[in-house]
């Protein structure tokens, strides 16, 4: 497993293979599995998120019913009328109806988390769709995303309750930004600087869920997520680099995530669950359950 | 990556099927009777986060990614299972935290500690109020027995005879010479023999083969 991504790099440089292929062959030594085993385990996830977007239900609340419906209302827009334009809009809508799904119990995928499990198929999925990519490439391009996200989860942390909301929504979207990269043929290096430029732009963010439930406002980071995984990716592709390395990106998070208060890490406590508005929502729904 | 699961929180709802789940095989039988007792943030926010359902589901034999995990108390009651939910103060434990009280059709009771430690990746920390430690991730054997010299030698003879390596191995046990539970978490599947022949030796009073990897895609 590696434990920076200066050592996936360099992995990838000296044996000249596609980052994608290192992390793959790392994977299948970790687990004992055959090459084969590995691409079809990460082929069934592609899967998975590709049915859980079609299972979308535009009537389903959350048992909460705080949300629900958002993603089809973002669907309906207008492209004319909006300001992004039809992929833009399609990619936040879809952001919007994965975060809906998950927080109404139906089946996603954790990427890496499920409260950020909506950032890289909002991505991935319009993206295939337009540009006419197929599954393997997407596939490979998931094993680049997950290589990058096993080193976040191995220096720092994937968990909100650790190291807030930079380290779901911010590592869900570095690793889909490196994943981008990928996809439309950018060097390692390029992978690199986007997924480093995609983690520091949503560094310190707070993890401060609405009577501490996965919905307000984690559905809506989740479109953030994404649509600063595809600005960060046309920066690398442009070959636009990323000053910090990205290992030391990492460390920075981990050290924002450790100095957190623990109001403000998951527990319903602090930022916005602590809004009047929140606070009453959060009582409100004690109340209904008791 | 992964895994493929029912939302709304890997921890509050993955990691609490999967606790549900492997309660079910460590009691061995179809689980009758459930108290579930939700544990700080299990407690806090179980509700909305369907910890409840999900503990219940796994009860079931669900998996984190079944999509019955939202009704799952309609066929707990379809399959004459209660449950009783509650909420309880553990002490030095992990916020998400579940004590499990089962008692199967067979009439076996069983008491679970469990944490869900995020990612939907759990810890067993107490089986009948013996303190243990291990996550059900990879094939893990769990055996009961009497607390005399010779059983954890038999029971690592038995699996390097068939070519299982032992990945980690721990040992508690409740008084001298009382009773004691060895955990095996194991690199390879263990094939059914070897579990067939350990349960009839003397001495040993239960043994249990938990292996969830045909379950879901695994966190990577």
């Amino acid at each position: 497993m590696f434990s920076s991504v200066s050592s996936m790099l360099n992995a990838a440089e000296k044996r000249r293979l596609p980052l994608w292929k290192v992390i793959l062959e790392d994977d299948c030594q970790e687990r004992g599995a055959g090459m084969e085993d590995s691409l079809r385990k990460m082929n069934s996830l592609w899967q998975a998120m590709k049915s859980a977007a079609k299972n979308y239900s535009p009537q389903t609340r959350s048992s909460s019913g705080l949300s629900g419906g958002d993603g089809a209302k973002m669907r309906s827009l207008c492209p004319k009328a909006s300001v992004g334009g039809k992929f833009i809009d399609s990619i936040i809508a879809e952001a919007l109806s994965m975060g809906e799904s998950n927080a109404c119990m139906k089946r996603i995928v954790a990427a890496p988390t499920a409260g950020s499990c909506g950032v890289l198929p909002a991505v991935m999925i319009p993206l295939a769709e337009r540009d006419g990519i197929d599954d393997n490439t997407i596939v490979d391009s998931l094993f680049v995303a997950a290589g990058f996200g096993q080193v976040i989860a191995c220096r720092a942390s994937i968990s909100g309750a650790e190291g807030g909301c930079q380290a779901e929504i911010g590592t869900a979207s570095a690793m889909t930004a490196a994943a981008l990269v990928s996809i439309k043929n950018g060097t390692p290096q390029m992978s690199a600087n986007a997924f480093a430029m995609a983690l520091m732009n949503l560094l310190g963010l707070v993890c401060d869920p609405v009577a501490g439930l996965v919905e307000i406002p984690c559905i809506k980071r989740n479109v953030v997520g994404a649509v600063n995984a595809v600005s960060c990716a046309d920066m690398a592709l442009s070959g636009i680099g990323s000053r910090i390395p990205p290992d030391e990106v990492i460390d920075a998070m981990r050290s924002v995530g450790d100095m957190m208060p623990c109001v403000l890490r998951e527990t319903g406590q602090g930022g916005l669950a602590a809004t009047p508005y929140g606070a009453a929502a959060a009582k409100k729904i004690k109340e209904a359950g008791t | 990556m992964g895994p493929v699961m029912v939302g709304p929180s890997s921890s509050h709802t993955a990691g609490a099927v999967r606790i549900g789940y492997i309660t079910r095989k460590l009691l061995g039988e179809k689980p009758v009777k459930a108290e579930l007792l939700l544990h700080g943030s299990f407690a806090a926010t179980g509700k909305g986060h369907g910890t409840d359902k999900a503990l219940t589901a796994g009860l079931l034999g669900m998996k984190p990614d079944d999509e019955r995990i939202p009704h799952s108390f309609e066929l707990a009651a379809n399959e004459g299972m209660s449950v009783k939910v509650g909420t309880v103060t553990l002490r030095n434990v992990h916020p998400n935290t579940v004590l499990l009280h089962v008692e199967g059709l067979k009439g076996r009771k069983l008491e679970v500690e469990a944490s869900s430690v995020g990612g939907g990746q759990i810890k067993i920390c107490q089986i009948d109020g013996i303190e243990t430690n291990f996550s059900g991730e990879c094939p893990t054997l769990v055996v009961h027995n009497i607390d005399k010299p010779g059983h954890v030698a038999e029971a690592t003879s038995l699996l390097a005879k068939y070519h299982v390596n032992i990945a980690t191995m721990q040992l508690y046990r409740n008084v001298r010479g009382g009773y004691a539970v060895m955990v095996i978490e194991c690199d390879q599947p263990v094939p059914p023999e070897p579990l067939q022949q350990l349960s009839q030796m003397d001495g040993i009073l239960k043994v249990t083969y938990l292996n969830m990897d045909t379950e879901v895609a695994e966190k990577r």
